[in-house]
């Protein structure tokens, strides 16, 4: 009888909390488009990804978030910051006839506002999207595979054509990139430049102790997905993230060194050719593609094994592609900056 | 009360014509990959909030809990994170490889240059 008004107040801070996130982020992309130092935009991009991070774990999304918080948050900002470097700080004052373009945008946002009137109240839990798949999968998941996080068990099991899918998207960007930036190098190895950061000697001592626990988490990430938030995708990203914390402080021939990169190119095709022999394995066994009942005597086993396997898969892909994408893009602003100076 | 029911769909209407803006009026290749990115995140903050059940959980079963928010939409938008940051850098690839072919990233630069080239080969 007593917890009602507390969880009613809960509640109230709950949409009071999504109220405000939603505004800030509102506020920041509102102030992204009318900033014209590029630098500026680049960090708002990141605060605008970290605010939707704090939004995703508001909204039970705790594996979204994590990720967002990694990616978006993360490298993505990385790589703009990169690119800046390469591309110029500022933008050209003149906008594309703005007031057409303000015209439009206002249009089509009130055509879409009307259509938002008939969208099912926020958190209903009668709306359309609540009653197909998710009961099923929340009802059975614990049964058929037998782990806590259904969110895992829709990636890997349920979906897990889709996610390999998506896992090919990414080795296919990066081989775009390393198309487009690395085998068109003109081969003239410039001189070795110190790295930006090394004369900071706190920023190199305290990244020096991070960069192993980094290391561990990401591993703990990987493996602990089953249990909790986490997964091949966000253990990958936050790997690549101690590498890329090393190259900056360290330089990026010094991360060469240490970081072969045609042993980083071949575990980045390794990792997408686990996750498809797992389903080949599945099919010799008498099954359908992917489908890991057929992996092991019990469907539950088969289901384990096959789970974290094809996670590894995916966690050695994605973190190979976010260290080959970075170190491409470092590796090119030396020359880029030759070309235009 | 009906302001609450629709406050999250509007705010991500709001944010997606900001990322359509910027899209389409600035000239700036990096700066519309930025618009492209907010765009993109105002999906994903639709999908999510799509998936949330007041009351409910996060989707990790435990004995405790019997509401938990939809996990589909969940699996959906976190590849669809990891899938976004390496197109963007696909993108952000693109733009490095015309700022060293035209010496800018601004479309009308490119855009006049490209008329020049034109011109003179005729």
């Amino acid at each position: 009888m007593r917890l009602k008004p507390i969880r009613i107040r809960s509640r109230a801070i709950e949409i009071l909390i999504n109220v405000i996130l939603l505004a800030f982020l509102a506020i920041t992309a509102l102030s992204l488009a009318f900033t014209k130092d590029l630098f500026a935009s680049v960090m708002l991009t990141g605060i605008y990804s970290l605010l939707s991070a704090a939004f995703f774990v508001l909204m039970d999304a705790v594996d979204v978030a994590f990720t967002e918080a990694a990616v978006g948050a993360g490298i993505s900002t990385i790589l703009m910051v990169t690119t800046l470097t390469m591309t110029g700080r500022f933008e050209n004052r003149k906008l594309h006839h703005p007031k057409i373009a303000l015209s439009v945008v206002i249009v089509t946002g009130v055509m879409l506002v009307i259509g938002t009137m008939d969208m099912p109240a926020f958190g209903s839990d009668t709306a359309p999207a609540q009653v197909h798949l998710a009961p099923y999968f929340i009802m059975q998941s614990g049964e058929d595979i037998d782990i806590p996080n259904i969110v895992t068990s829709v990636l890997a099991s349920y979906r897990g054509f889709d996610t390999f899918g998506e896992v090919v998207v990414v080795f296919t960007a990066v081989i775009g990139v390393l198309a487009l930036l690395e085998f068109s190098r003109k081969d003239n190895e410039s001189a070795e430049k110190p790295a930006p950061m090394s004369q900071h000697k706190i920023l190199r001592i305290v990244s020096k102790i991070l960069i192993p626990p980094i290391m561990l988490f990401a591993l703990y990430v990987q493996f602990h997905g089953e249990y909790g938030p986490g997964g091949g995708f966000q253990a990958g990203v936050i790997f690549a993230s101690s590498i890329i914390l090393y190259a900056m402080l360290f330089g990026i021939e010094q991360t060469r060194k240490a970081v072969s990169m045609p042993v980083v190119k071949v575990l980045a095709a390794l990792g997408v050719l686990i996750y498809g022999s797992v389903g080949i394995v599945s099919m010799l066994n008498g099954g359908n593609y992917l489908d890991y009942n057929a992996l092991a005597e019990s469907n539950i086993t088969g289901q384990h094994v096959g789970i974290i396997i094809i996670e590894l898969g995916v966690g050695i892909t994605v973190a190979t592609a976010m260290i080959l994408i970075f170190l491409t893009f470092a590796r090119r602003i030396g020359k880029t900056n030759e070309g235009t100076a | 009360m009906n302001f609450l029911e629709q406050y999250n769909y509007w705010i991500v209407i709001l944010l997606m014509m900001s990322g359509f803006y910027i899209v389409i009026a600035h000239g700036n290749l990096i700066k519309k990959l930025m618009g492209l990115t907010v765009f993109q995140t105002s999906v994903f903050i639709l999908y999510i909030s799509i998936s949330k059940v007041i009351g409910g959980t996060a989707p990790i079963l435990d004995d405790q809990y019997t509401v938990y928010s939809n996990p589909l939409p969940h699996v959906l938008i976190l590849t669809a994170i990891v899938v976004g940051v390496a197109t963007t850098a696909l993108g952000l690839a693109l733009a490095v490889r015309i700022k060293e072919a035209y010496g800018t990233v601004e479309e009308d630069v490119i855009q006049e240059k490209d008329l020049q080239q034109e011109g003179s080969a005729e």
